[in-house]
């Protein structure tokens, strides 16, 4: 009989985990091409995060933000709004490039759910963003220095009656809303619940009823895009993301300039509520995780970047709460697919201290020999392509970085394959000048042959040790 | 006898240089030199960041306790009049980007070195920045973003500045998250900055020159 979960080591969870990936429930694949595709994409990306035997050939992951909207000639403003356009662009984007798995269609989101509550922590095309433009966000003290207490006391209350009132417009008069974990009694019930019949307070209930149907509308066509692309032969690249712990509280709650100034003035707190913080941000990955059967949750790590941060700094406000949220989704047998945004190079010896062939790791800027020779023998590797290069550079440059990489980081050496991923901005002028072909004539040649360049390498990939693409455009 | 306020402050020790100024101003020291030995210790600050030692929270906190001097310092000074400015610099983030948290240090750090800035905020439209040349015959312009989306909005400002016959009067930096040499070419700026302290060298060469 098989174990239960609960007598499993977090060896077996992740092969549990990889196992329901292997052969997912409930797919009905288009051809058995799609299902032979799909065997060898998910068991080539398996083999390539747990290190234990050397991929056919290394993976090739496109993460790519909103560039299938370009890449249809549509505007980051159409694909926010018209669910279906999106799900479509989204397809013929990965039929095209036929990568080794897909991300969702998730990345616009629902336009109109953000116009209902009047959300504030984002600017978005037509919002404040230009429509031909990504959304944005808008830096902020979305929690005030002095509120560390009320966020430790009471995290979700905190957040009902002071956090979304800031994010949404709309939700203002949440900030009237009770507490009710404090109901246990007929005696002073009715007392506690009168605020839900103020009128503005149901006008933010009805606005949130609203939107939550316009979130269910859109989450149709996401959960169909990711019910069919697997049927294509495409396995989910990931389910969720989780944060970690400084950035949390740093990109959109204290901010950049309120966090940095609470490593001074309250580091106690910031420790004291990035602690507290951690069983729900386990669980954020690891719930979805174990419900889909999809090992993979993804993780943008921003704050801690090179120059972010001290050496000192980052030892004890970044890594350690970072590496307990990733050995507490490892310990689930999830497996944590990093994107460190930034430079690495001074973060690379302090986080390989972690178990082998359990994380991936997406770089940005880093010395990738360097990374390659201090986390070859603990994960997975990918990245480093740089964004200029591609939307400036020429093809013959892309194409020497690309073999540059593939190199020095692409040997097999064993046990550690690594990926390679190009990253690069999202809207940068190269996606948009697949649109606008008259008005940036030169350069369309040269970013359109460096699309080009890397749809090859990506649908050709490299046989035998070498490494996948991965482009997070972003 | 108080302690010296340019080291406590480059060290960022905020209660005891607010705690010094305090003193300095109750003893009826003139609150035009303690703003100086605050701005030296910018200097101090700004040297530990080139150098390596410091690091953005290290900017970012010492931006914070100076902005506390200046609330203690501000009701003392007789005039509004602050001391000798230096070259005029015009900043900000290009049309399309609204990211600010990297030209807000730059203006910061242009500031405490002695420039007058001219910070256009963010999403700036390209005529603003021309206009704002004519109108301040400034002869540095910093152009900053954070996405890619960027290298064509800076592209097209210095083109405008060009069209308007002000190109050869300016120097033009660029700095930003994914800003490279390659990109400095393809925008047509002068040169650009990694980080905060790469700008204010650049606008103190040019200012000199």
């Amino acid at each position: 009989m098989a174990k239960q979960w609960e007598e499993m080591t977090s060896d077996e969870r992740q092969e549990a985990l990889f196992q329901r990936w292997l052969s997912p429930e409930g797919v009905e694949f288009v051809s058995p091409e799609a299902e032979k595709l799909y065997k060898e994409r998910a068991t080539r990306i398996k083999d390539a995060v747990q290190m234990k035997k050397l991929p056919d050939r290394v993976p090739v992951l496109l993460i790519p933000s909103f560039f299938p909207a370009f890449y249809s000639g549509l505007t980051p403003r159409d694909v926010m709004y018209d669910y279906e356009k999106a799900n479509a662009a989204w397809k013929k984007f990965y039929v095209d490039f036929q990568p080794d798995a897909h991300f969702g269609c998730v990345a616009p989101g629902p336009g109109k759910f953000f116009d209902i509550l009047d959300y504030k922590l984002y600017n978005w095309p037509g919002h404040g963003i230009a429509p031909e433009h990504t959304y944005q966000c808008v830096e902020g003290e979305y929690m005030k220095a002095d509120e560390y207490d009320a966020f430790l006391q009471d995290p979700s209350h905190f957040f009902t009656t002071t956090i979304l009132p800031r994010y949404f417009g709309a939700l203002e008069p949440f900030k009237q809303l009770p507490n009710l974990t404090t109901i246990n009694e007929m005696y002073g019930s009715g007392i506690i619940f009168y605020p839900y019949g103020l009128p503005d307070v149901q006008a933010a209930l009805k606005a949130l009823m609203e939107a939550g149907s316009e979130a269910l509308k859109w989450m149709g066509y996401f959960g169909a895009f990711f019910n069919e692309m697997p049927a294509l032969g495409f396995p989910a690249g990931q389910c969720d993301y989780t944060k970690a712990p400084y950035d949390i509280l740093g990109d959109t709650l204290r901010g950049t300039r309120g966090i940095m100034t609470d490593i001074y003035r309250q580091p106690k707190k910031l420790i004291e509520a990035m602690d507290a913080m951690l069983p729900f941000w386990i669980q954020k990955g690891v719930a979805p995780a174990k419900a889909m059967g999809n090992p993979f949750i993804f993780l943008p790590l921003h704050k801690g970047a090179d120059g972010f941060l001290s050496d000192e700094q980052y030892k004890k406000f970044y890594w350690p709460y970072l590496k307990k949220i990733l050995l507490g989704l490892i310990e689930e047998g999830v497996v944590p697919f990093l994107w460190a945004e930034g430079g690495s190079n001074t973060r690379l010896e302090v986080i390989k201290d972690l178990p082998k062939g359990k994380t991936v790791w997406l770089f940005d800027e880093v010395d990738m020999v360097r990374a390659k020779k201090v986390l070859g023998d603990v994960a997975c590797i990918a990245g480093n392509m740089p964004m200029d290069l591609l939307t400036v550079g020429t093809p013959e440059q892309v194409k020497d970085y690309a073999k540059k990489l593939i190199d020095t980081c692409g040997k097999g050496g064993g046990s550690a394959p690594s990926l390679i991923m190009l990253s690069r901005k999202m809207s940068g002028p190269w996606l948009t000048s697949l649109r606008n072909t008259a008005s940036t004539n030169r350069h369309l040649s040269n970013r359109d042959s460096n699309r080009v360049i890397l749809q090859r390498v990506c649908t050709r990939g490299y046989p035998d040790g070498t490494p996948s693409i991965c482009i997070r455009l972003r | 006898m108080a302690k010296d306020l340019r080291n406590t402050l480059a060290d960022l020790k905020e209660e005891e240089a607010l705690a010094i100024v305090r003193d300095r101003l109750k003893a009826g020291d003139d609150p035009l030199k303690i703003l100086d030995d605050a701005r030296r210790a910018m200097e101090i600050v700004g040297n530990r960041f080139a150098e390596s030692k410091y690091f953005i929270p290290d900017l970012v906190y010492s931006g914070e306790i100076l902005k506390s001097i200046n609330e203690l310092v501000k009701p003392k000074l007789a005039t509004e009049g602050e001391a000798k400015r230096g070259s005029k610099v015009i900043i900000g983030t290009v049309a399309g980007d609204i990211h600010d948290i990297g030209k807000d240090i730059v203006v910061f750090m242009l500031d405490v070195s002695g420039f007058e800035v001219y910070d256009l905020g963010v999403d700036v439209p390209i005529k603003t920045f021309v206009d704002k040349v004519k109108e301040t015959s400034a002869p540095i312009v910093g152009l900053s973003g954070f996405l890619t989306l960027a290298y064509d909005a800076m592209k097209q400002t210095i083109e405008a500045m060009k069209d308007a016959g002000l190109r050869d009067q300016v120097k033009v930096m660029i700095g930003g998250g994914q800003i490279t040499e390659e990109v400095m070419k393809y925008t047509g700026a002068d040169a650009y900055g990694k980080d905060a302290m790469t700008g204010v060298s650049l606008a103190k060469k040019w200012s000199s020159a």
